[in-house]
């Protein structure tokens, strides 16, 4: 028995939290005893999955020959080498690819599924782990009575854990195809910086008054290196686009920094941003709620302090 | 064209999350339970389709004990044709899609809708597991649906931007806010209130399904230390306070 760990490449590149799932899924057969498989699906390169050695995984099965992956697509494959590999445990991180292929790959294995999982197993007969609920205002301690299981990771919440080994890649082969769904085209957003994985956001709303008031943000999340979002008022008007949206209704992202300009703090923006590790108010209401979430806070006009604020930051970094 | 929304019941959003019987139940007591806040933009979305296509209905389906019944009553004065109650407290997203699955093999539809995923448990589990286990293509999150004929354009929100798909009927959407507006959604009125006490709301006892989890406990996440108030005149200070104590810059 053995536990696979989905290798997922967006446009070639194999980001920080897919890493992240790696050294999850190092730390996951550490407690359950099994070797650690990782699976590649897709147009990658060598090296680029490679980077699956510096969280400890020694071994990763490339499959090559789909150009165009779909969640059914991406499921049957992984159900294909688990199956080759006798694997009862898949790994990914909680991407949209890894949550849309989870439940179908599910069912094909006749296994159990959990998502949003944020630590290795406390114990093992029956595996037990924590998971985010209540839109991050629970976590809740599972456990799972089925010996085959499906896994998400949450995202920058285990976190990386350094532990480079040499990984060897071996070749593997899938003929899973799809016949149900038929791929027209693509659209992509025009962030710079994708904001379902961002380490850094700078985040306004409302009290900016005006769609043109944005510049600064934009400014502000350049400086930082950061990926932009809004509150829910900002995105229905139109000053926004819908993407950016974080809260209930839209997005819940996770990242190091959440800078929250002119926001007032609903609970239902909350429940997007509550998983931050660092949140940052400015805001001229000194009792708008979100001070008290937060970490830390400036009282001001935020055409006044967003402006020092990249000043510093500029500073900071030269 | 015979549409399917399936729902939840879960605590309104601003409710305080409490635990019970040493933090291994969630405390009920006190607590609004609403449709699931994804399901309705599913909901509305079906009742527009329903009205460009004459002769469609639209059924509500919950897996759920008799106290949820005033949820799925709340959908049928939403205007919705007809509910479906599966009777079983499900313990998982496995026991709920295979509950509703088994019930769709008897009673095909053209159209499921679920939400995209519920607020209680964050699972984004039902919708493609749905798709899955009845043979058929799933969308979700998905903010675009237009029915032409027999087939159906979706655009689906995928990581970085959206993808725009199609499939022949019969195909499964998780819906989200961007399927409708929220201006869109369909409220109860008083005439739909009325009306809804005398639609059929059908109790089915459960296919048999179980459950393969269980909830140890609950527990709040880590409470923040009050927030450290920095003088607007002093942003440098939040910048070093970034770097050095929080470490995120």
């Amino acid at each position: 028995m053995s536990v696979l760990v989905y290798i997922e490449n967006t446009n070639g590149v194999v980001k920080k939290n897919i890493i992240e799932a790696v050294s999850y899924a190092v730390a996951y057969g550490v407690a359950v005893g099994q070797s650690v498989i990782g699976v590649s699906i897709g147009t990658v390169s060598d090296d680029e999955i490679k980077k699956a050695g510096s969280a400890g995984l020694s071994k990763v099965i490339k499959v090559d020959g789909h150009t165009y992956l779909n969640h059914q697509i991406t499921s049957a494959v992984l159900a294909d080498v688990a199956n080759a590999q006798g694997s009862t445990t898949v790994i990914m991180s909680s991407t949209n690819q890894g949550k849309g292929a989870a439940p179908r790959l599910a069912v094909k294995m006749n296994a159990g599924i959990i998502t949003e999982v944020i630590d290795a197993p406390s114990s093992t007969a029956p595996i037990v782990v924590k998971k985010k609920g209540f839109s991050s205002k629970a976590i809740l301690d599972i456990a799972l009575s089925n010996n085959k299981n499906i896994i998400t990771v949450a995202i920058n919440s285990f976190g990386v854990q350094e532990s480079a080994t040499e990984c060897t890649i071996e070749s593997g082969s899938s003929s899973a195809t799809d016949n149900t769904l038929t791929h027209v085209s693509f659209e992509k957003d025009t962030s710079k910086i994708s904001l379902t994985d961002a380490e850094l956001v700078v985040s306004a709303g409302r009290g900016l008054k005006a769609a043109e008031s944005w510049g600064m943000i934009e400014e502000l999340a350049e400086a930082l290196g950061a990926a932009t979002a809004c509150s829910k008022p900002v995105s229905d008007i139109g000053w926004r686009p819908h993407y950016e949206h974080v809260g209930q209704t839209g997005i819940a992202i996770s990242p190091n920094l959440y800078i929250a300009v002119g926001i007032s703090g609903a609970i239902q923006h909350l429940a997007g941003v509550s998983s931050s590790k660092t949140i940052v108010v400015i805001n001229t209401d000194p009792e708008a709620p979100f001070f008290k979430a937060a970490d830390y806070g400036i009282v001001g006009d935020a055409f006044e302090v967003v402006p020092k604020l990249i000043t510093a930051i500029k500073a900071a970094k030269a | 064209m015979k549409i399917l929304v399936c729902i939840s019941s879960v605590p309104d959003t601003t409710t305080k999350i409490n635990f019970s019987e040493n933090n291994t139940k969630f405390n009920t007591g006190g607590v609004q339970f609403v449709i699931n806040p994804n399901d309705e933009f599913g909901l509305t979305k079906a009742l527009i389709l329903k009205e460009s296509n004459p002769g469609s209905t639209v059924t509500v389906i919950h897996v759920g004990p008799v106290g949820n019944e005033p949820v799925i009553r709340k959908s049928l004065a939403i205007g919705a044709d007809n509910a479906i109650r599966i009777d079983i407290e499900a313990l998982d997203a496995v026991q709920v899609a295979n509950e509703i699955a088994a019930y769709v093999k008897s009673n095909p539809f053209d159209l499921i809708i679920t939400g995209k995923e519920s607020i209680d448990y964050n699972g984004s589990i039902v919708p493609h597991m749905l798709g899955e286990l009845l043979g058929i293509a799933s969308v979700s999150p998905c903010i675009g649906l237009n029915i032409n004929g027999t087939s159906a354009e979706m655009v689906a929100v995928i990581d970085g931007g959206k993808e725009n798909v199609t499939s022949n009927l019969p195909v499964v959407v998780g819906s989200q806010k961007g399927l409708v507006e929220e201006k869109e959604l369909r409220i109860p009125n008083m005439r739909g209130i009325m009306q809804a006490r005398s639609k059929p709301l059908t109790v089915i006892t459960s296919s048999g399904s179980t459950s393969s989890q269980s909830v140890n406990s609950y527990a709040s996440p880590a409470a923040k230390s009050a927030c450290k108030m920095i003088n607007a005149s002093n942003v440098e200070e939040l910048v070093h306070l970034l770097q050095n104590e929080a470490k995120v810059i």
